[in-house]
């Protein structure tokens, strides 16, 4: 089924005029209630006036996750921080975390766009749910949670973690719906190979995978192991958290909300807009949000976008798989890392500025792995292993404190990273997703 | 009369320990002791050497991480319970040894063995206080 039926299947020249209505108004709202971006738009010479139709977006100044960070907590907002309902804090590449907060209606809006997106990936009313997508500060499971309960699903809310127990209940409460990372459900195909059980007798029949990158390989593989659809679903919580978009059952792009988040395309270096079908960075603007509204924010992600109508009746947009970062931002696990943080608390354990390099791997079907390369200079060396052995130790608690995955550290020997112009490479990716 | 020691850090990749030692070897530098200690990924040599200075310039000029430790070299008498003497000095003491090694050459009928001390000035004093032979600097490079 099709969830909301009126705006994802309307014609797209009356979801132009809904757009064009709502721009205006997130404008006037924001200039008027939010002192960063007033500063903002008076800098690039906009008032609100005039902003007359969607395509007038071009005009507006875009948004950075800088832009978060140095306004952290509350300046970019344009609600009062007493309107907020729900925070959820995230750690940021340097400094300041990032934090979003909803209002009440930030939380319908974000279960009505969950409830499109599950609905999407080919849920029915009375079908049960699995959400382990981890609760708690990442919005992954809550998200779910929210568009699950909009739906009147039933919720098995596992969170992350715990296969075997995942797995049990999964064979004993029969849910046709997983949400979970990708490489997480590879992961748990090897356990329950393990615990006697094959995966091609599970009753998961659709699976809503995101928050890290994979590709069409690891889909077909999924498919294969477990007999399900395996569908991607795209959001930032910069944005919303998961619910941006999603892939219906053709798996052809996924229907990005365009009434509530509208899409651009553009050239990171130029800011112009990219036509259809070629790659760029995708911008989004959040065009209902009241707590924290984004204009014309860079996500980071590249992607292209296909304006044609699917055969599943929906008319948004859809945007294809991200297929890289214009960053070095590195997703682990759901969790983003930025090589920066590292640096930070490297830099922050006294008298080290040492050479780094981060390695991530996968092995086949076990989750990614993160280690941390240190060349040893004179300042670090002892000739007692003890005392390197604490210096690995305190480098990896600083880094699982503030990234919450867990890390190895290696020392090396100096100069052994390898070093391109000068720059010492910093992350190597060796995961084949 | 505490004697220096080379300590290195080397990754466990193979032929890092022939490195070391032929470029000492090439500048004319003698290794009288020698320790390895090794944990899953590194492992840290520890040298005794004719040559300190020398050996310690050559090393960091190969991007070698290198530094000086100061130990304390005794001689012990060779046979049974020769070591345990000298331990049971230190253990009366209180005196907590990192680490320790046998010297590879003998100049007399009594072994030598290097002492790492969490505290050298105390250790050697109660050493010498115990009429225990130190090994001097100059009788090092003397070998």
């Amino acid at each position: 089924m099709i969830w909301n039926e009126k705006i994802e299947t309307m014609e797209p020249r009356a979801l132009k005029d809904i757009q064009s209505d709502r721009l205006k108004k997130l404008v006037a709202y924001i200039y008027k209630n939010c002192s960063v971006y007033k500063k903002k738009f008076d800098d690039a010479k906009i008032t609100p006036g005039q902003i007359k139709s969607i395509d007038d977006i071009k005009r507006l100044p875009f948004t950075v996750k800088e832009d978060m960070r140095d306004n952290y907590p509350y300046g970019l907002f344009s609600a009062s921080p007493k309107d907020l309902v729900e925070l959820h804090v995230s750690s940021g590449t340097t400094g300041n975390p990032t934090l979003v907060g909803y209002t009440k209606d930030d939380i319908k809006l974000w279960s009505d766009v969950m409830a499109r997106t599950i609905c999407c990936a080919g849920a029915e009313p009375g079908d049960t749910i699995q959400i382990a997508y981890g609760y708690g500060l990442f919005t992954g499971g809550l998200g779910f949670h929210y568009g699950a309960m909009e739906m009147g699903l039933k919720i098995i809310p596992t969170s992350s973690g715990q296969t075997s127990r995942q797995l049990k209940i999964m064979r004993d409460f029969s849910p046709r719906i997983l949400a979970c990372t990708p490489s997480y459900c590879l992961y748990m195909a090897d356990e329950a190979r393990d615990m006697g059980l094959n995966p091609a007798d599970s009753s998961w029949k659709i699976g809503i995978f995101g928050a890290e990158p994979w590709s069409a390989s690891m889909r077909k593989e999924i498919q294969q192991i477990w007999g399900m659809l395996a569908t991607d679903v795209y959001g930032l919580s910069e944005i919303i958290g998961p619910g941006v978009a999603q892939e219906c059952k053709y798996q052809d792009g996924l229907h990005i909300f365009s009434d509530v988040f509208f899409p651009e395309i553009i050239d990171p270096k130029t800011g112009q807009e990219m036509p259809p079908g070629k790659d760029g960075e995708l911008v989004i603007t959040t065009l209902t949000k009241q707590g924290i509204p984004l204009i014309r924010y860079c996500t980071r992600d590249v992607a292209s976008i296909n304006y044609e109508k699917c055969r599943c009746r929906r008319t948004s947009p859809r945007i294809s798989k991200i297929k890289g970062r214009t960053d070095d931002m590195i997703i682990v696990r759901g969790i983003n890392v930025f090589p920066s943080q590292i640096e930070h608390v490297l830099l922050g354990i006294e008298g080290t500025h040492p050479h780094y390099q981060i390695i991530v791997d996968r092995q086949a079907h076990k989750l990614d792995t993160v280690e941390v390369l240190v060349e040893v200079d004179e300042k670090i060396f002892s000739d007692e292993v003890k005392k390197l052995h604490e210096f690995e130790e305190r480098i990896k608690m600083e880094i699982e404190g503030l990234l919450s995955i867990g890390v190895k550290v290696t020392l090396v020997e100096p100069k052994t990273i390898q070093r391109s112009e000068g720059k010492a490479k910093r992350v190597i990716d060796k995961r084949i997703l | 009369m505490k004697i220096t020691q080379i300590s290195v850090f080397l990754e466990n990749k193979k032929g890092r320990l022939y490195e070391v030692c032929s470029l000492l070897g090439k500048n004319n530098v003698n290794i009288y002791a020698l320790t390895i200690a090794e944990t899953e990924s590194f492992g840290v040599l520890r040298i005794v050497v004719d040559k300190s200075d020398l050996a310690v310039k050559v090393l960091k000029q190969n991007n070698f991480v290198a530094n000086i430790t100061e130990v304390v070299a005794v001689e012990v008498a060779d046979q049974p319970g020769g070591l345990a003497a000298i331990l049971k000095i230190l253990v009366n003491n209180d005196i907590s040894v990192e680490y320790m090694y046998g010297f590879v050459e003998k100049f007399s009928d009594k072994a030598i063995l290097v002492f790492r001390f969490e505290d050298t000035d105390k250790a050697q004093k109660v050493l010498i206080g115990n009429d225990i032979k130190i090994v001097t600097k100059k009788e090092i490079e003397d070998l």
